[in-house]
């Protein structure tokens, strides 16, 4: 927009009207188109029954439509268009920043008041009471933390190492064209693709045929995490790998510097801030998928720390299974479900702020 | 890569031979060498130098390239247990299969029956998704890129690319909760006044179980990927182009539509397709949203006639599901691979035949039709030569 007013030559001086502004709406005339439309379609809604979402996509409707008419009238085609256009790409912003506010405002407001201690040390699940004969369901989360970080964790520590190695091949060993490079680059791309859900009924095949039915465990879980985890990592090492400056590899072979030492104590160095903001991210990204989990470790009320044997409770699967198929009191279901669900959303906002904080600490001078 | 043949006197294996030599010998005799070819002078992985070979190279080498076998190892087994598991079930009688005849599976004459419908509710309500979801993420990417000042425009980003980081569930529940009940006055307007249209037609769901909630979730879920991906793309367009359109007097919109798009519109349409692959994937939203039906239906705004979509109906039915039922949903699951595999090679291919490397990171060769004017700083010269040269996805460096 200011270079093409700026080529505009000069606002009117003086009182000879300057033919060359002509046409110009005022600065603020999107301000007041909006709230001309927000008035106007808000009145119209009082009279016929009001409504949130209503009111807001009508109101963005209203405002495009006489934004582009006055500007049409006022200015021409062009800057129409290109107000339009403007208008629109800002709504499609804040159509993606909506349910973002949205989901975590639910969450927290859903979730806030099962959150306490209790919760996160108590093993949930039904109580029989043999004198009164009723079952009280207690919430509790103890099971399903142990498990989501059990898990989590034996995935990470499978697919962490193979992750960068394998981006230490296709960044320092492999040469570029190279058939295995070029194969295991692809092969990388389509592990990217698979569906949580496949990774989960790849887990769940392989240990029904390895160790029997009734192969639900925590490993297995961990290995369908792992088939999804691997290339969130390679991809991040691989980018932070290649970042790191070609002369300080030279000049670490000029000087006799094994191959392996240059990674171990040149390369690596270099791009470990990158390489952890990239692990963090992919255990954020991991931690949060309920499908394979639920393929591969069914789930439990139970508490079961023993990742390889039964099923175990995970915190995405308590929150589906909470809301899914519900216990006998499907409030205190749902409101676990709830709980689970904030306790994850917390997990992934400190992994993700981490990632950031490492990120921004450590980054190397003039690598970025 | 004519590099190839100077790098191969180089190559790590053939160290060995000649352990006296000085580094610094070495790296002469290299430079000699690739004064024979034209090499590149960036190179593509690290300079080969002749170094010492020690146990530990030898055992780190073995390590890495091990790890980089075990990804094509990882990826054949995860095809071939499904096809195992899933192959009695796919070739089983279904008509006089005891276990097939209840459960999940009964009713269905074959395999094919019975995927057939999952499979078109899977791509309808990843097409829908699409829909609502491919505009606002280019619109996205395109505010983050070229509207949005400078200093807030990469918070903003970070922003949007939180959503990629709320898990699923939690997007499924807040579905649930919020947007069912928030599409319901629309999805009544749409029956009553567009219901001729068969998408919109049939009995307006009370609850808001539908196709339609289901999608705008998916499309929520697919708004990062593709809005990240088009982003660097849309940043990656030379400034040249923009600068010359702006100085021809087109206001912003025209800028973007005659230098930004044009350039980067293939890669546009692969991060689409991407942000396809996962919402065909995509099980846990839609399996609580969705009240679904295994049947061939186009409606979205229904209760009992929304197609259920792979994914959801393997969550749903799995744990219920014993032997030969399980296994034709491990079926079902692969049939999904075998979907998403496409839909990600065909991303894939479409950024290989229009653009030398991937979306990533790349540099990008310009599309046909936009023209990069002559190189006139130093630093442009590079990058058209980097664009001309790099044909590998190695170049990248």
């Amino acid at each position: 927009m200011t270079a093409t007013s700026g080529s505009r030559l000069g606002r009117p001086q003086g009182p000879i009207t300057n033919t060359l502004t002509t046409g110009q709406l005022p600065r603020l005339v999107e301000l007041y188109v909006l709230v001309g439309s927000l008035v106007v379609v808000g009145g119209i809604l009082l009279l016929m029954g009001f409504n949130w979402g209503g009111w807001i996509f009508l109101s963005i409707v209203l405002y495009l439509v006489s934004l582009g008419v006055l500007s049409t009238i006022a200015e021409n085609r062009r800057k129409a268009t290109d107000r339009v256009v403007r208008s629109l790409v800002i709504v499609a912003f804040l159509l993606a920043i909506a349910p973002l506010v949205s989901t975590l405002v639910t969450v927290t407001a859903k979730g806030i008041g099962q959150l306490n201690w209790a919760f996160i040390s108590t093993t949930g699940g039904a109580v029989f009471n043999p004198d009164t004969l009723a079952v009280t369901i207690s919430t509790g989360a103890l099971q399903a933390i142990v498990g989501t970080l059990e898990i989590t964790g034996i995935a990470a520590l499978m697919s962490v190492p193979i992750g960068i190695l394998t981006a230490i091949y296709l960044v320092e060993y492999a040469q570029s064209g190279q058939w295995m490079a070029r194969t295991v680059t692809f092969l990388v791309d389509v592990m990217t693709g698979i569906p949580s859900i496949v990774a989960g009924l790849f887990a769940f095949s392989l240990f029904t045929l390895v160790v029997g039915p009734k192969a639900f465990s925590g490993f297995s879980a961990s290995v369908a995490l792992s088939v999804l985890m691997i290339p969130i990592v390679v991809r991040s090492c691989e980018e932070m790998l290649r970042l790191v400056p070609h002369d300080l590899r030279e000049a670490s072979f000029a000087l006799g510097v094994s191959r392996f030492s240059t990674i171990t104590k040149i390369v690596l160095p270099t791009a470990i801030a990158g390489i952890i903001t990239g692990v963090m991210i992919a255990i954020a990204r991991v931690i949060g998928e309920t499908a394979p989990i639920f393929m591969a470790a069914s789930f439990t009320d139970n508490f079961n720390a023993n990742p390889f044997n039964g099923p175990m409770q995970t915190l995405p699967v308590l929150a589906y299974t909470g809301y899914k198929f519900p216990g006998q009191d499907i409030a205190a279901s749902n409101a676990s479900a709830w709980g689970a669900a904030l306790l994850l959303v917390l997990i992934v906002v400190i992994l993700n702020i981490i990632a950031r904080i490492v990120a921004k600490t450590f980054a190397p001078k003039g690598a970025r | 890569m004519f590099g190839n043949d100077s790098q191969r006197p180089a190559k790590e294996n053939s160290v060995s031979t000649n352990e006296t030599v000085s580094p610094s010998a070495a790296a002469l005799s290299a430079a000699g060498d690739s004064a024979t070819g034209p090499r590149s002078p960036k190179g593509a992985g690290p300079a080969r130098v002749k170094i010492k070979s020690r146990p530990a190279d030898r055992i780190f080498f073995g390590l890495s390239f091990g790890s980089a076998s075990l990804i094509v190892v990882i990826l054949a087994a995860v095809a071939i247990f499904l096809i195992i598991k899933a192959a009695p079930a796919i070739t089983a009688n279904w008509k006089s299969d005891a276990s097939l005849a209840e459960g999940p599976t009964a009713g269905y004459a074959d395999f094919w029956s019975y995927v057939l419908p999952l499979v078109w509710g899977t791509l309808w309500a990843s097409a829908i998704a699409l829909l609502i979801g491919a505009p606002i993420a280019i619109g996205i990417a395109l505010f983050i890129s070229h509207y949005a000042p400078r200093r807030v425009a990469g918070v903003l980003g970070y922003l949007v690319d939180l959503l990629a980081a709320v898990p699923s569930i939690v997007f499924g529940l807040w579905g649930i909760i919020v947007i069912r009940p928030l599409l319901l006055p629309l999805s009544d307007w749409l029956n009553q006044n567009l219901g001729w249209i068969p998408i919109f037609g049939g009995q307006v769901s009370t609850v808001g179980s539908t196709v339609l909630a289901g999608s705008v979730v998916l499309a929520v879920m697919i708004l990062p990927i593709i809005s990240s991906i088009s982003r660097e793309i849309f940043l990656q367009t030379p400034r040249l182009n923009e600068e010359a359109a702006l100085a021809l007097g087109a206001t912003k919109w025209e800028m973007i539509r005659l230098a930004v798009l044009p350039y980067a519109r293939s890669g546009v349409v692969s991060a689409t397709l991407l942000g396809l692959g996962r919402a065909l994937g995509e099980t846990m939203a839609i399996a609580l949203i969705i009240s679904p039906s295994i049947i061939f239906s186009l409606r979205i705004l229904t209760e009992g006639e929304n197609s259920q979509t792979i994914a959801a109906n393997i969550a749903l039915n799995f744990q219920i599901a014993d032997g030969l039922q399980r296994q034709a949903l491990i079926g079902t699951g692969l049939m999904l691979f075998v979907i998403s595999l496409g839909v990600n090679l065909i991303a894939r291919f479409i950024v290989v035949r229009t653009g030398p490397t991937a979306t990533r990171k790349g540099k990008r060769r310009p599309p046909e039709g936009v023209t990069i004017p002559a190189a006139s700083t130093a630093v442009e010269a590079t990058a058209l030569g980097k664009a001309g040269n790099s044909h590998t996805e190695g170049a990248r460096a």
